[in-house]
């Protein structure tokens, strides 16, 4: 029994921290219709800023400045908003594709930065021994991770309150606004560079929240946990869930997370061992199917954005947002 | 150094076969194509197939030429790939982001392209496997251009290097000798207009799509043979492409060839002064210079 609920507090916890990160892309993608290819990216940023932060001393290391955990976790996420600005000022104001082709660009450049720079990164060995916060206020390993699986759940919370009142408030529409219509938003006088620069730095902000949280409850950190397939499984969450609903993009990293954990179960149990070889490709093909697959039959995934509409009551198509 | 600008130009040439067709796509189809990358990819391992069946069915074919590890029979599967690329770009378009252009706005057709990726380079991992294969396991001894310095070149690499350039200048000759060039010059500068002049844009499209498949899938096959076939061989090209079509302009064909031989050479070039592990990251950083200085490219029109 024990070690059922010890085993779905693990998964609670990564799927929470994961929820956040989808949380953050929504607000870009859902809401401000950003694409962000390379929310690793960003995750890793958040990560290895807390973990260089907060991690401990190493002579061999640069970092390890044990700072205590909230400034570790605020520096990781500064980092992660931090390089969301650098690369949205530069292509914010250029076609849509310019953000997606460059977001997914950084994401390869700080991945090669986190498997070569040794001295900064530990290179592909990663860094490990983050102290986690509280752990010696328990006295055993369970009552820790549900405390911890408890303290994650309140950060979702925190970030879901806080993005539901921010996109109902003026901020919120004109972010919609913008998506919908840019030249008629910019015709209302509104900055729209600089409130779709506002919106994906905040968003990566926090995906960069979930990097510092998942470094904090595994206490490691290496550049396997920021490689392409995440941005993947965090887009699958959002657009199974729903684009613009925060509900369903909780809803889709629980699912998502379920699937591909349990695929991943069900194939290391019952495969041949010719088949598990290739546990990874088939996981892969999977995710990018659900992906196609939610975009050609229910591209408005399981929980559709509500938008309250007083006069109108029909649903305006969206051709203008491809001319960003 | 100069050893590196060599390797670099023939990186570049590879670079540069993949990015006309992307860049073609992108400016018709208004979307950045994240899955074009893996046409190179289908290319070459469509070439492998072929190469084994020609080998096995004629084994004279089977000869390499002097010095070469490029045969009769690959030389024929080459031109093989070329067709089945171009016919599953067209396959792809047409199943799936056909469909999604119909009812949804370009950045679904971005997102789908990324799906599009993940499940192409993941079937071709299941079927050929993870590990690095080879056209020919002979090994190809380079030859020694210069001892002082150290100056070294395979024949493969100067063929590949000949090849593209021919592919190059047949494609100019298409673009500036023929109706069907202009045709396609007047679709990539403005869709409507063209469409208005009574180009068929549905038709353009397919050939944009047969072009593309057929000149990725040559870079592919050049690349695999100087180097070797990986599953991996999409993703690592996707940046450096996209870097080329944005350092020559969107839309623009020439651009996107001058903006391959600038990545594949800045690329050789910066051996010099950084580890390789971070030659990945290159094409960023010429993106993000790109962006800085002239955000249009070199040949692209000014967009807002």
């Amino acid at each position: 029994m024990i070690g059922v609920i010890s085993y779905l507090a693990f998964f609670g916890t990564v799927a929470t921290i994961l929820a956040i990160a989808v949380l953050g892309l929504n607000l870009q993608w859902g809401n401000t219709g950003l694409f962000n290819g390379g929310v690793a990216a960003f995750f890793g940023a958040g990560a290895y800023g807390t973990m260089i932060l907060g991690g401990p001393s190493d002579p061999l290391q640069f970092g390890g400045f044990e700072l205590p955990y909230a400034a570790a976790l605020t520096g990781g996420i500064l980092l992660a908003a931090l390089v969301a600005w650098a690369v949205g000022l530069l292509t914010l104001r250029l076609r849509h594709d310019y953000l997606a082709i460059a977001t997914f660009g950084v994401a390869v450049a700080l991945e090669s930065v986190a498997r070569n720079a040794e001295w900064l990164t530990g290179g592909a060995k990663g860094l490990r021994s983050f102290p986690r916060p509280f752990e010696g206020l328990f006295s055993d390993q369970f009552s820790y991770n549900l405390a911890f699986l408890a303290f994650v759940v309140v950060v979702l919370i925190v970030v879901y309150v806080g993005l539901e009142r921010l996109i109902r408030s003026p901020y919120g529409r004109v972010l919609r606004a913008i998506r919908e219509d840019e030249i008629a938003a910019r015709a209302l006088g509104k900055n729209a560079t600089r409130l779709r620069l506002e919106a994906f730095v905040l968003g990566s902000a926090i995906i960069g929240v979930a990097g510092g949280l998942y470094v904090s409850f595994y206490a490691f950190i290496s550049p396997q946990d920021m490689a392409p397939i995440l941005t993947f499984q965090i887009w699958a969450m959002l657009i199974v869930g729903g684009a613009g609903n925060n509900r369903g993009a909780i809803l889709g990293a629980f699912l998502i997370w379920g699937a591909w954990t349990s695929s991943g179960f069900l194939l290391a149990r019952f495969a041949p061992t010719a088949v598990q070889l290739y546990t990874g490709p088939i996981q892969y093909i999977m995710i990018g199917s659900v992906i196609v697959g939610m975009l050609l039959w229910r591209p408005q995934g399981l929980l559709p954005e509500r938008i309250e509409r007083r006069k109108t009551g029909s649903e305006a198509p969206r051709v203008n947002a491809s001319r960003g | 150094m100069i050893q590196n600008l060599m390797d670099g130009i023939l990186t570049g040439s590879i670079i540069s076969l993949g990015a006309i067709g992307l860049t073609m796509v992108m400016h018709m189809l208004r979307f950045a194509n994240f899955a074009y990358a893996e046409l190179l990819a289908i290319g070459a391992y469509a070439a492998l197939v072929f190469d084994r069946i020609f080998a096995t069915l004629v084994p004279l074919t089977d000869q390499a030429f002097g010095g070469l590890s490029l045969t009769w029979s690959l030389t024929l599967a080459t031109l093989a790939a070329m067709a089945i690329t171009g016919v599953s770009a067209v396959l792809i378009d047409w199943a799936i982001f056909k469909r999604i252009r119909e009812k949804a706005d370009a950045l679904s057709m971005v997102f789908a392209s990324f799906g599009v990726a993940l499940i192409v380079r993941n079937v071709i991992t299941l079927i050929f496997g993870q590990k690095a294969q080879f056209y020919s396991n002979d090994i190809a001894f380079a030859m020694v251009l210069s001892r002082d310095p150290l100056l070294l070149i395979k024949p493969d690499q100067v063929v590949v290097l000949a090849a593209a350039l021919v592919l190059m200048a047949l494609f100019h000759l298409v673009l500036s000798r023929t109706t069907f060039g202009f045709a396609l010059r007047a679709v990539a500068e403005n869709p409507v207009l063209a469409q208005v002049a009574g180009v068929p844009l549905a038709r353009m499209v397919i050939m944009v799509w047969l072009i593309g498949g057929a000149l990725s899938a040559a870079a592919g096959v050049f690349y695999a043979l100087t180097n070797h076939l990986s599953p991996l061989i999409g993703h690592n090209f996707l940046l450096p492409v996209f870097a080329a079509t944005i350092v020559g302009g969107i839309g623009s064909v020439y651009g996107a060839l001058l903006g391959g031989f600038i990545i594949g050479t800045a690329s050789g070039l910066a051996l010099q002064i950084l580890p390789s592990g971070y030659i990945p990251a290159m094409p960023f950083l010429i993106i993000i210079a790109v962006l800085l200085v002239r955000p249009q490219g070199l040949f692209g029109e000014a967009q807002t």
